[in-house]
């Protein structure tokens, strides 16, 4: 979709950087000039939010690092050093605490977004599989980030966590104590996950920018999931148009972000957190944070360990393989009307094994995360047959026309005014 | 490269020594960088050191009554079992459990009272709740894991849950009546 640079050089340090390093003209290429498709959404302005997150959670943990002491016997009283001695400790450390949660929310969006409008159908395979490796990445941040306050939840999510290698054939147990450093969770496992926690988010942030890349050779999917036909009528500029869009969803989203910072800053934790670690009891009720209960919920629904084990890991490594699951040849679902409503289902199905994963494992529950594991795996199955029957709506010859259309459908007046520079078309 | 000798020649050539010995090479001094980079990662001299034998004294344990101790950073659970447990251990068939063991291969002949297991559910690793009086103790009157709900029996077998085995017995003999000395 980029086809040659439009940079111009202003001034003469730029044409002398530039014929050296055109580093501002990459900079130009692809987040200036790039063109973006006219009709993107706001579901299309979380790849920016998460960049923002992503930064966020960088700048407030390098801080967060400077004061924390990683030490078993000390890292639990130095998280408390943080809130109550260190100026503004108490700000940070529930920023990067919330951000983490805040960044799932709006990695979330950003998966089922891709899910919906078929953005992981060619040429997107790629960047869909590299989406799922950050996804990964995120998951393994947030686990052992969740470990280093040192309270109960941290120590007991962290044995079960790490238990979960235990369930492998052979070399779990060997696994295990590798992963431990000892024959328990102690001082050598915090002090691994602590350098572990600082080191993940800068290989989050490489896979990043091969995501961007990727996404900068094969373009943006959009709404309608036909693919960019007239460079001059279906996109517009990114800059100013799809920058000062993501500028005003960020400020949105960092809007609901302060909410939880500064009137409900313990709202996505656990109070049991606030219990020093102690090995010799288990907090009675154990949940992981909210981001994984979804997950937890198929680990637990499973009665065996190993079955549990590879069930979970299953129904996230299943997300690489949509491209090729996904037998239909219309990418967007909004002209897919059974898979539509299978999407809808899905995301019942995924919101109701997280409520399971926060109730206890027992009776009535257990059944019933049984049943929403099936269903949970059952829609990568229906998505599969469904595509090799399903009639498909009739698709808008480009995204220029279905602008139109909306635009049509919307008000007569406007169509009039509906040029290819129109700004408000885009939304 | 330009310079290079006739490439098409399928003679073994002094080029070719050179470039497997220097595979060879190569990979050896990978593997000889690998080792020490994992095995850092497992546990550590203190770590080992801190792993002696421990003498416990079980005579302050009353029956009915169980306690928890640390050896090697695990947590066990020593419990002077009632007779109703000791009964109960005993009559169950064993071709019933999901990883069979009589209860006396669990204890020391002579010493049944006292069943001395690790304090981690085999499961993921969670305390099971039963030592305490007011503790649930399951449906097989010993430990319940309040984590995945794992129900172990009198003889810290595993009757039900996910949980795939029993809670280990550590190595520990008795060196006196009631002494043990665990490791």
């Amino acid at each position: 979709m980029s086809g040659h640079s439009s940079y111009v050089p202003k001034s003469g340090i730029e044409r002398w950087l530039d014929v050296r390093l055109p580093i501002v003209r990459l900079m130009h290429d692809s987040a200036v000039s790039y063109p973006t498709p006219r009709n993107l959404n706001y579901f299309w302005t979380f790849g920016g939010i998460l960049t923002f997150m992503l930064v966020a959670q960088i700048v407030t943990g390098i801080i967060l690092a400077m004061h924390y002491t990683p030490q078993s016997t000390l890292a639990f009283n130095s998280v408390e050093h943080i809130m109550r001695d260190v100026n503004y400790g108490w700000l940070l450390r529930y920023l990067h605490a919330n951000g983490a949660s805040m960044f799932f929310v709006a990695v979330y969006v950003h998966i089922f977004r891709g899910l919906y409008y078929g953005s992981y159908k060619a040429p997107r395979e790629v960047l869909w599989i590299l989406g799922v490796v950050i996804f990964l990445l995120m998951m393994a941040t947030a686990f052992m980030g969740y470990v280093l306050p040192w309270g109960q939840m941290s120590f007991w999510g962290a044995t079960v966590i790490t238990n979960l290698f235990s369930a492998l054939p052979v070399i779990g147990e060997t696994i295990v104590t590798f992963l431990w450093g000892g024959y328990s969770v102690d001082n050598p496992t915090l002090n691994r996950f602590f350098s572990l926690h600082y080191l993940l988010p800068f290989m989050i942030f490489g896979v990043v920018i091969l995501h961007i890349w990727a996404l900068h050779v094969v373009g943006q999917n959009n709404p309608t999931g036909v693919e960019v036909k007239n460079v001059a009528k279906d996109t517009v500029p990114f800059t100013p148009y799809a920058t000062i869009k993501d500028i005003f969803a960020m400020v949105v989203f960092t809007i609901v972000f302060s909410w939880f910072v500064f009137y409900q800053p313990n709202f996505m934790g656990h109070a049991d957190n606030y219990i020093p670690a102690n090995p010799a009891v288990t907090p009675s009720h154990i949940v992981p944070e909210w981001y994984f209960l979804p997950f937890y919920a198929i680990l637990r629904a499973i009665p065996d360990k190993l079955g549990g084990v590879v069930a979970m890991g299953s129904a996230i490594v299943v997300l690489a393989f949509l491209p090729w699951i996904d037998t239909s040849k219309v990418r967007s679902m909004s002209y897919r009307p059974i898979a539509r409503q299978l999407f809808w289902a899905f995301v019942a199905v995924c919101i109701g094994l997280g409520y399971l994963g926060a109730m206890p494992a027992e009776g009535g529950y257990v059944t019933a995360s049984q049943i929403f594991t099936v269903l949970y795996f059952g829609f990568f199955v229906a998505l599969f047959i469904i595509g090799l029957f399903e009639r498909p709506q009739a698709l808008p010859n480009s995204i220029a026309d279905s602008v139109l259309d909306t635009l049509k459908g919307g008000s007569g007046a406007r169509l009039a005014t509906a040029t290819a520079s129109e700004p408000n078309a885009k939304g | 490269m330009a310079h290079a000798t006739d490439t098409t020649s399928t003679e073994t050539t002094r080029r070719d020594f050179l470039m497997l010995a220097t595979g060879a090479a190569g990979v050896v001094s990978l593997g000889a960088v690998v080792v020490p980079l994992v095995s850092q990662l497992a546990p550590d001299a203190q770590t080992i050191a801190a792993g002696a034998p421990m003498d416990v004294d079980l005579a302050p344990i009353a029956e009915g009554q169980a306690i928890k101790l640390f050896w090697r950073g695990k947590l066990i659970f020593v419990r002077h079992r009632t007779k109703k447990e000791i009964d109960e251990a005993l009559a169950v068939d064993i071709s019933t459990l999901r990883d069979p063991q009589t209860d006396q291969q669990r204890t020391k002949p002579g010493h049944e009272p006292f069943l001395i297991v690790y304090g981690n559910c085999t499961h993921l690793g969670c305390v099971p709740l039963g030592n305490s009086p007011g503790d649930p103790k399951g449906d097989f009157d010993g430990w319940f894991c309040p984590c995945h709900g794992s129900h172990y029996d009198s003889s810290g077998r595993i009757r039900k849950g996910p949980a795939p085995l029993n809670l280990p017995v550590p190595p520990y003999a008795f060196s006196a009546d009631t002494k043990i000395r665990i490791g």
